[in-house]
């Protein structure tokens, strides 16, 4: 790099530069961010809206086979009409319809999975923070193994064992989760029990589980919030991973991973099968991590997730 | 120093028997292998007469034994599919994998690292808000969907590379490519505010004000520095890197060990589950470990305090 490479950053003084007009930089920077997260949040609140309403909004029966229309491809396109916007699939299913269907699989079970994990992981957290010593060596070693595990791998097993379903997967991507929320609370958890007012409600003869749940845990909420956010992404990508093996929600119930599954037999000749649920899985997680950056950052620009 | 690695190993003791129990109890307690393996229409007798030769009319923890015995012989017993043993089937499936989960870390890297430290050296311009962009966009992107769009585009309708297989360079490139898109995003925020915080450091001062060329300065004082965060957090990413590998694999038939777990899952053969499951957290736990150990030779801070 060569010299005056923005020469303000590479002076000696690293204090004062917050001070004065720069302050009012920084808070039209938050600003300027936030504003793409509230920008993504009202994209997101529209996603689900439509998956929510989407027996009104869906053009067709995400279910109704049309033989003779199979194949069709999207309305800009040769061929293509304007019944169909994004086109029809093997057997002649409405594509766009299917994907508004199909992203009620995947809200629902990333929504679910999340409250799953948060629940353990802000329940062993707190114990292991709270109580510290053989609790937290048990639980740091049980978090320490789950994240050595590779969730993709671990989620596939048993699910096999299982039997694929929408609540086995809810269930198993939610206990697979855990992890992340029981570090953060734990640390959080380690540094407030310290804190007098946790000292007070000890002195005035508080049982643990109250001071727990009473004292500690209303000062988790946003990190707890904030990862929830951005995880829920994470898990709507997995569980269209799983789908797309076949290990998910089962067809002919339209699922944006499984549709991709099954566009991929036909992404010779049809890319617009496998193409539109991968973006509407795309656009999806693209807002939720807008909207989880954004509330981090809003909440506690230094937090380190 | 000693007692550091005593810590150390104590917890890779903890880790490999919990991971044993874990794989143990996805077969044995969660499900019944005998539900499994035998039809349900077969008389009640057939069930049990194979739950006694499995040895699963014994207690759990009897059983459990006998597994983790067997498990640290290399012996998971034979595949019910294929007849051969389990852990040959794995270890024969093994080199793809390492292969392409390298080529994947390579890709990430030369994206990452201009990237990154570009960010880094211009924070707050149009670059780093484009860099940050760029991230947010790739860690959303489900990496399978990315690689059927490659095939389309390159395999498809270009015919430049194959679709998928293994064995010439050409076969590499879209996996390695997607698995990279996959880790990117993460190595490069790392970058990012590890040179920010080194740059900001007293001895990144000292040498410019020894008058060291701005070049010398990035390169070879702050760059070494800040490369220890990316280090560290990538062997703990690992794990991550081997699931984004796994998704990988399935997108472009590679013949690695996810291709195998995925196909030996379909056909319900437990014993390669269990088999690879194992190993491959096992690779982690000592890729883990070397990392701790590496990182704590380079810097004295850790082993003293951590």
């Amino acid at each position: 790099m060569k010299a005056g490479a923005t020469p303000g950053e590479l002076e000696l003084v690293p204090a004062p530069v917050t001070a004065g007009g720069a302050q009012g930089r920084v808070l039209l920077r938050r600003a300027w961010r936030l504003k793409w997260g509230l920008a993504a949040g009202v994209l997101l609140a529209v996603v689900v809206a439509l998956t929510v309403l989407a027996g009104w909004v869906a053009p067709h029966d995400p279910l109704a086979v049309n033989i003779r229309h199979r194949l069709a491809p999207p309305a800009w396109m040769d061929g293509g009409t304007r019944a169909h916007l994004l086109g029809t699939d093997q057997v002649g299913r409405d594509v766009l319809s299917r994907i508004v269907y199909g992203g009620r699989v995947s809200l629902a079970v990333g929504v679910g999975a999340v409250l799953v994990s948060a629940t353990i992981g802000v329940a062993l957290g707190l114990a292991a923070g709270y109580f510290g010593g053989r609790t937290d060596w048990t639980t740091m070693t049980l978090v320490n193994v789950m994240l050595t595990f590779p969730f993709v791998l671990l989620a596939l097993a048993v699910i096999a064992v299982l039997g694929p379903s929408l609540t086995n997967m809810i269930i198993v991507l939610g206990v697979a989760g855990w992890p992340i929320y029981c570090r953060v609370v734990r640390t959080e958890a380690l540094a407030l029990r310290e804190r007098e007012f946790v000292l007070a409600a000890r002195a005035l003869g508080m049982s643990h589980t109250r001071i727990m749940l009473r004292e500690l845990l209303p000062n988790l909420v946003s990190p707890v919030v904030v990862i929830a956010t951005l995880q829920v992404a994470q898990v709507i990508i997995l569980e269209s991973f799983l789908s797309f093996l076949g290990l998910g929600v089962q067809p002919p119930t339209p699922a944006w991973g499984n549709m991709l599954g099954e566009g991929r037999v036909y992404m010779l000749n049809s890319w617009w099968i496998a193409a539109f649920p991968g973006l509407a899985i795309f656009v999806t997680t693209l807002t939720i991590n807008l909207v989880g950056n954004a509330l981090r950052d809003w909440v506690d620009p230094h937090m380190k997730l | 120093m000693r007692r550091y690695l005593g810590r150390q190993t104590l917890q890779l003791v903890a880790v490999i028997l919990g991971i044993s129990l874990l794989s143990f109890s996805i077969l044995h307690v969660i499900g019944d292998p005998v539900v499994l393996m035998v039809p349900e229409t077969a008389p009640r007798e057939e069930h049990e007469r194979i739950r006694k030769l499995l040895g699963l009319d014994q207690p759990v923890w009897v059983q459990y034994w006998r597994f983790a015995s067997r498990a640290a012989q290399g012996d998971f017993g034979k595949s019910w599919y294929a007849d051969m043993p389990a852990f040959g089937l794995v270890l024969e499936r093994m080199p793809p994998t390492i292969y392409l989960t390298l080529a994947g870390l390579g890709v990430a890297l030369l994206l990452a690292l201009p990237l990154g430290t570009v960010a880094a050296l211009r924070r707050h311009s149009s670059i780093d808000t484009l860099c940050t962009m760029v991230a947010v966009a790739g860690q959303a992107t489900p990496i399978f969907w990315l690689g059927i769009m490659l095939i389309i585009v390159f395999a498809v309708h270009l015919r430049w590379l194959p679709a998928s297989g293994y064995g010439t360079w050409q076969h590499f490139v879209m996996p390695a490519f997607t698995l990279g898109v996959f880790l990117a995003p993460i190595t490069m925020r790392l970058v990012r505010s590890g040179l920010i915080d080194v740059l900001s450091s007293d001895y990144v001062k000292t040498a410019r004000a020894k008058g060291l060329a701005e070049g010398a300065v990035v390169v070879k004082h702050a760059f070494r520095n800040a490369c220890l965060p990316v280090i560290t957090v990538l062997g703990l990413q690992f794990g991550q890197l081997l699931g984004g590998a796994i998704i990988t694999e399935a997108v472009f038939a590679w013949p690695g060990v996810a291709t195998l777990t995925v196909d030996s899952i379909r056909n319900q053969d437990f014993p390669v589950v269990q088999c690879a499951v194992v190993l491959l957290a096992l690779i982690i736990v000592a890729v883990n470990f070397l990392v701790d150990v590496l990182v704590a030779v380079i810097d004295p801070r850790i082993r003293v305090s951590g």
